[in-house]
């Protein structure tokens, strides 16, 4: 038994007779990715449950402060891999904030299409997978089947289906086809039929009910005090959402709802993400059929976009831009100056703060992480957990390593 | 003689070896162990379910417990934090074993040239098939996983004679030769006897 | 559920002003404004009472906390510049409260006593770049392994690191 829970004052001598440690990871099926717990057990009640992390630290920050603002894109993407292109706007939205770019009306409607297509595509293996590890694998495989989907719907635009780095300042890597715009539709048509299903396997699954109703409850109090956003803070009454608080892209243009609950449980967890799925579905569906005509580049002094790929191939002063573009010396130069942006990432507040020093590339980029804050509020949901409620609370908050370590 | 058996049997029967019987079994009955770490880990989730469905290829049968597999799967970057704990599984895992290497950054580090990330996890374990990607499609997975059944198919032998030269085994006690001897002559067969059959 | 709320009245950055002018009175703060972002920066040797103070004015959420090493950064004339983002979750005002600090001493107060949000963002600020955080509950890494020698972020670290990835034995075919 470790020291520090002997020194516990809160622990009477009786109590610490019994308890014994558990090691949970770093290789566990629940943890889906690389995390440990060092769990304290009195028989199968957890008192004290100590994350350890950095198994997937890999210097995302350090590449930050090597790469330019378009090539980070390609790193940023590997952060929360469950929703690839949401770091990708995330990261774009703060750049463009620090370069000062006012993007087109026609790339910000791709953009938060496909913000809120990464938002279904998280949630739907949040809870897919967390279904799965509570047993029950009906679920991930529909959840999976949407999900393969989207892979198509990005693939179609970026050439990539799964890390797309479809995004570049000012605006995207190509322009949208019509049979992009096709396949969203259908997707808008088809998902609801798949949500009436998903929902009924999971959200009136009773053993699923069962498991996580009054399980790890967050307090609207502490989730703010920790720092908690996203579906975590909203489903413990902490209605705030970036797209209306702060409107970015095109948020401002749509109606939509706010998704909240007071429960604070596992369950109202999955509540809200199930919620916003089809607040989601609202978006996209006003969306897909308003895309505005033009150019996806922004238009300003032309050195801190790329420009279209048919000048580039057409045209000596579209070649002498792509150059320029790309060359240290000739590229557009940063503000010095620092700014912090942040966008409502499936998991939460996805934030940078980005340093600039007068070139094309961050002095010093930092990620803030929701699921870094989400993780660290775990010890506090679990506290008075049965063991197997460890897989249900963090199916819940939705951990995902790369982004939790970086 | 030969031709009358043939009229008896017809096609029920085949005569080959031990070693190819069993190095089929073993190719066609993987149980992964999944260490995915990253962003292939999702692709591997993905490979596994409902559209691309692993379990045509005859190893679907994912277990997360290094003692039930013979096939390791590391699926992402491996940092220094991790590598000796990805170590120790693979010490763990019962012989015969194989490694994938999924993804440019299990095979090389792929994007990722810091201070962390280790450089390819083969500089520090055998591996035996790797797959390029970042990260690879599930097509590419399954693609790797058939490459190895073939390697598997040629190589493996009853006795793991491609393993003869370890020294560590930290698996159950191998299969000993002698020991496969002695239980045939308790059963009553007898090596030198002109009648035997080992498929029978 | 969905629980419809009003938009959050942007409340003025004046007023802010106004309350921390009041509690924090003799000490210097530094205002600045950079695309609707306002900054303030604070001497580090008032930094409890100031946090406090910014707590006490509405900013009841930690967004963010960092550092930044300025040892490249042309015409700086500090090292560490530590990064507080706050948050008033009821209005939705954002503030970037700063300060610095410089070797040898890179020993501050630590704010979890203020957000508890601050816990693993602060263990994560020494386990990049050094800095020390007193009075802190459970001071340790938090990524690197603990017997790691180095800082990292701190701009002299190699991105490739000092050969501590390639530090490992390794296993072969024969021995596993």
């Amino acid at each position: 038994m470790p020291l520090e829970l002997l020194e516990s004052p809160d622990l009477n001598a009786n109590q610490r007779e019994g308890l014994w440690t558990l090691n949970f990871g770093p290789q566990h099926p629940a943890t889906h990715t690389t995390l440990r717990l060092v769990l304290q057990l009195d028989g199968e009640m957890v008192i004290d449950a100590e994350p350890d992390i950095g198994f997937l630290h890999s210097g995302f920050e350090k590449l930050g402060e090597v790469l330019d603002f378009n090539q980070y894109v390609t790193i940023v993407d590997r952060m929360n891999y469950i929703s690839p292109m949401a770091n990708e706007i995330a990261w774009h939205h703060a750049v463009e904030k620090l370069l000062g770019i006012d993007l087109t009306p026609r790339c910000k409607y791709i953009r938060t299409i496909f913000a809120e297509l990464m938002r279904i595509h998280d949630h739907l293996l949040c809870l897919g997978t967390c279904v799965l590890d509570l047993g029950g694998a009906t679920a991930f495989m529909y959840a999976f089947n949407e999900r393969e989907t989207i892979y198509e719907i990005c693939e179609r635009a970026s050439g990539q289906r799964f890390h797309t780095s479809y995004t570049r300042v000012g605006g995207l890597l190509y322009d949208v086809t019509d049979d992009w715009v096709q396949m969203v539709r259908d997707f808008v048509r088809n998902f609801p039929k798949v949500y009436r299903d998903f929902s009924g396997l999971v959200m009136k699954n009773r053993i699923f009910v069962e498991r996580t109703r009054d399980v790890g409850v967050l307090s609207r109090e502490e989730a703010i005090a920790g720092g908690a956003t996203g579906p975590v803070a909203r489903a413990s009454g902490v209605v705030r959402d970036l797209r209306r608080d702060e409107p970015y892209l095109a948020y401002e243009d749509f109606d939509f709802d706010v998704c909240a609950s007071q429960g604070g449980d596992c369950y109202a967890r999955f509540q809200v993400r199930m919620m916003e799925m089809l607040e989601s579905i609202k978006i996209i569906e006003q969306a897909i059929e308003n895309i505005p005509a033009g150019p996806i580049f922004a238009a300003g002094t032309g050195k801190e976009s790329m420009p279209d790929k048919r000048e580039v191939y057409r045209s000596i002063e579209g070649l002498i831009h792509h150059f320029e573009s790309v060359m240290p010396n000739r590229q557009m130069q940063a503000p010095k100056e620092s700014v912090y942006a942040a966008t409502e990432s499936p998991n939460g507040e996805l934030g940078y703060y980005i340093v600039g020093d007068g070139s094309f590339r961050a002095y010093r980029a930092r990620t803030r992480p929701p699921s870094l804050l989400h993780f660290s509020l775990f010890s506090r949901m679990m506290r008075g957990c049965m063991l197997s409620d460890v897989v249900a609370v963090l199916g819940s908050i939705n951990i995902i390593a790369a982004e939790l370590d970086r | 003689m030969a031709t009358q058996i043939n009229k008896q049997l017809g096609d029920n029967v085949f005569l080959t070896t031990l070693d190819a019987a069993a190095s089929w079994g073993r190719a066609n009955s993987l149980w992964p162990m999944p260490f995915a770490t990253a962003c292939c880990g999702i692709e591997l989730m993905s490979t596994a379910a409902s559209k691309h469905d692993l379990s045509r290829f005859g190893s679907e049968v994912m277990r997360f417990s290094p003692r039930q597999c013979d096939l390791m799967i590391v699926a992402g970057r491996v940092v220094m934090k991790m590598l000796p704990v990805l170590q120790r599984i693979w010490l763990q895992m019962p012989e015969p074993k194989w490694c994938i290497s999924m993804g440019a950054c299990a095979c090389s580090g792929g994007v990722f040239d810091t201070y962390a990330v280790v450089q390819g996890i083969d500089r520090f374990m055998p591996v035996d098939v790797y797959i390029p990607g970042c990260p690879p499609r599930p097509e590419q997975l399954i693609r790797g996983i058939i490459d190895l059944q073939e390697k598997i198919q040629k190589g493996g032998t009853i006795n793991a004679r491609e393993f003869k030269l370890r020294i560590l085994p930290e698996g159950p006690p191998r299969f000993d030769e002698d020991e496969l001897i002695r239980i045939r002559e308790r059963n009553g067969f007898k090596l030198d006897d002109p009648t035997y059959d080992p498929v029978h | 559920m969905t629980i419809e709320t009003p938009k959050p009245s942007s409340v003025e950055i004046d007023e802010v002003k106004l309350k921390l002018a009041d509690a924090l009175a003799g000490v210097a703060l530094e205002w600045s404004e950079f695309r609707d972002q306002y900054r303030v920066v604070f001497p580090a040797t008032e930094l409890l009472k100031c946090l406090n103070a910014f707590k006490s004015a509405g900013f009841e959420q930690l967004s963010d906390l960092t550092a930044v090493d300025l040892l490249e950064y042309s015409n700086a004339t500090d090292r560490f510049e530590i990064v507080y983002c706050l948050l008033n979750v009821d209005t939705g005002l954002r503030m970037i409260a700063k300060t610095y600090l410089n070797e040898p001493d890179l020993t501050i107060p630590s704010a979890t006593s203020v957000w508890s949000g601050a816990d693993w963002l602060e263990r994560e600020v020494y386990d990049m770049y050094g800095i020390l955080f007193s009075g802190h509950p459970n001071f340790k890494r938090l990524l690197l392994p603990q017997e790691f020698q180095s800082f990292p972020m701190r701009k002299d670290y190699p991105v490739k690191g000092r050969g501590e990835r390639h530090n490992f034995p390794v296993i072969t075919r024969a021995e596993s």
